[in-house]
């Protein structure tokens, strides 16, 4: 069975007709012990996919509209205040973006990891269980460190934090919304370095959300990737990153800087992310798409397994354009 | 540290320095002759001469200044020119009333406004919130003079549930701090409010839920702390302002306090009794700015190690 099986997830932002349909029928297998990335650009509605999975978007204005999240077979949109408590850090947590602003200011970092272990292993919150904790995600002293306040830490040791409080209930799924995001480029490669080693160490599935397609080779065993709302294409990472199938994966691995590509302009992809709300018609991607043909705009492309293991919502994925 | 707690120090001896200053020199230009206020209108010349002697009354307003200061200097803030009683022995007898109605005040305003402010930014614009700001703006407007009277005369003298004079206990005094609480409650609720709405959309707040924290931990714990920061530097000029509202409050309701002293001294141009009870307000604010500076750095860590 899937640790997270997110089916056909629709979330919408407001009611009635002018409903803004945030996440569109967004499908998502996740093993135990595996990573699964999910790449998109801001505004992909990939965050809001990830929030959900313990329903922790603000309720309003965030409607659930469609479709089920299972968790280890328990549908999260069904359960109970109090059902969601216990599966809020004691099966799924949460490392979010900026560390600096995720820690709570006025309180001591240990006391912060003592908190989490309270509410989900009452017996182990201990200052032992703090320090070994705090040593697990590399915090070097962390005997003197467990007494600090958040802002006497660097970017990098709160982010680190953060990871020690999420891992701190013992949970089967981290979800990392963009941990590296607000990093410098080498504590970025040292955090996901840490995370991949935690993973292996402590068996527990990632589900990690970037921009950044460049981190997914390092970490991921499947990416999933999402363009307005849907999941455009999803395939295990060394053939994404090998061959990707459609025309936004191309465009967005072009956009990934090269250390030893021969100078030359980075490639950006042209215009913008639509607005939510104002997604084009037909395929949402063809204003932007270099390869858009006139029918593109006229029909919604389903998202299709072109071949094993690999979804693709384009069709056109093999046309010898794209091949190009 | 220490330079900064000595420099600290400086100022608050300076301000007390201008508050003096300020106050004797203006009661200084109160018309008329205070020998004439002590002796009363029918007394002989001779009297007002030997008053003016003794109380050096002629002597020019420096030297005065002066001599009022030396004798603050040595911890004397000199005898009422009415009751001939020590200004300090007045202060302190009358402080505890004051405190105790002060302090029940504070406690009583803080114990509403708290679960108000938190509740209504949770429920921010539903039908509850939006009847806790009708209420709120409501004991703000109302002239609190005429409220102290309606309620002393419906809760007090009409339907006899508090004592109207004698009081004994700190039960007797209820009456008169919700009065007085009702000038401040709204205003902190809808303060409360303002800060708690701004740090609920905060990602630590975001985060605590995502650990598992039950609703109630995450808005008074979390959420509640970092709200209460810039609450407390209000509360505590508020507190150390308290005076003029536990003045007006003492007033109405005839509570022998500090308020009423202060009254009196000025009914009567009893200027050792007005210099006293200034300067007793004026220690009270500087000593509530170090009490509010001190709990900043307990309340926001932030701030201690100065960053």
């Amino acid at each position: 069975m899937p640790l997270l099986e997110i089916r056909n997830l629709q979330i919408e932002f407001g009611r009635g007709p002018k409903a803004l349909r945030a996440v569109d029928g967004v499908s998502l297998t996740l093993e135990p012990g595996k990573t699964l990335c999910v790449v998109g650009e801001s505004g992909s509605g990939k965050s809001v996919t990830a929030l959900s999975i313990a329903r922790l978007l603000a309720s309003p204005p965030a409607v659930y509209a469609g479709g089920e999240i299972l968790l280890a077979g328990r549908d999260v949109l069904r359960m109970s205040p109090a059902e969601l408590r216990q599966i809020r850090g004691g099966v799924v947590s949460y490392v979010f973006q900026e560390a600096g602003a995720s820690l709570n200011p006025v309180f001591r970092i240990g006391n912060q990891i003592k908190e989490a272990l309270r509410w989900h292993r009452p017996q182990a919150a201990t200052d032992a269980e703090v320090i070994r904790l705090l040593k697990l995600v590399g915090i070097p002293a962390p005997e003197s460190r467990m007494c600090c306040y958040p802002h006497e830490l660097s970017g990098g040791m709160q982010q680190r934090v953060m990871i020690a409080i999420a891992l701190a209930p013992q949970p089967k799924l981290l979800v990392a919304d963009e941990p590296t995001t607000a990093l410098d480029v080498t504590i970025q490669a040292q955090i996901i370095e840490l995370l991949s080693d935690l993973r292996h160490q402590l068996g527990m599935a990632i589900l990690l959300i970037t921009h950044n397609l460049g981190i997914v080779g390092d970490i991921a065993d499947d990416v999933a990737v999402m363009y307005a709302g849907q999941i455009v294409e999803t395939a295990p990472v060394r053939e994404l990153l090998q061959r990707p199938l459609h025309p936004y994966t191309r465009a967005l691995m072009n956009s990934v800087p090269v250390l030893d590509s021969a100078g030359g302009r980075l490639a950006t992809i042209a215009g913008a992310v639509p607005r939510l709300g104002a997604f084009p018609g037909g395929c949402r991607f063809h204003p932007r798409c270099p390869l858009a043909r006139p029918d593109c705009s006229q029909t919604a492309p389903p998202l299709v397994e072109v071949e094993l293991r690999r979804w693709v919502r384009c069709p056109y994925w093999n046309s010898p354009a794209l091949k190009a | 540290m220490i330079t900064r707690l000595f420099r600290r120090f400086i100022a608050s001896a300076v301000t007390l320095l201008g508050v003096a200053f300020l106050t004797f020199f203006l009661l200084n230009a109160v018309p008329g002759d205070i020998a004439r206020v002590i002796a009363g209108a029918k007394a002989s010349p001779e009297v007002i001469k030997d008053i003016h002697a003794k109380y050096h009354l002629d002597d020019p307003i420096w030297q005065r200044f002066g001599l009022y200061l030396k004798q603050l200097a040595h911890g004397d803030l000199g005898h009422s020119y009415v009751t001939d009683q020590s200004v300090a022995e007045a202060i302190i007898t009358r402080l505890p009333t004051t405190a105790a109605l002060s302090a029940l005040a504070v406690v009583m305003w803080v114990a509403v406004a708290v679960p108000f402010g938190v509740l209504t930014a949770r429920f921010r614009n539903s039908a509850f919130d939006r009847s806790v700001l009708v209420l709120a703006t409501l004991t703000l407007s109302v002239p609190s003079f005429w409220l102290a009277r309606m309620m002393q005369y419906w809760l007090g003298y009409k339907l006899g549930w508090f004592p109207l004079g004698f009081y004994r206990s700190f039960v007797d005094l209820l009456l008169p701090a919700a009065a007085l609480a009702i000038l401040f409650v709204g205003y902190y609720a809808r303060l409360i409010h303002t800060n708690m709405v701004e740090v609920l959309d905060s990602p630590y707040v975001r985060a605590a839920r995502a650990r598992g924290g039950s609703e109630t931990v995450v808005l008074f714990k979390h959420a509640l702390r970092n709200a209460m920061i810039p609450v407390v530097t209000i509360l505590g000029m508020d507190v150390a302002g308290l005076l003029a509202g536990v003045l007006f409050i003492e007033n109405v309701f005839a509570l022998p306090g500090i308020g009423t002293l202060a009254v009196q001294s000025v009914f009567n141009l009893d200027p050792p009794v007005i210099m006293g009870t200034v300067l007793f307000s004026a220690t009270l604010v500087v000593g509530a700015n170090w009490v509010v500076d001190l709990l900043y750095g307990w309340i926001d860590p932030r701030i201690k190690s100065g960053s």
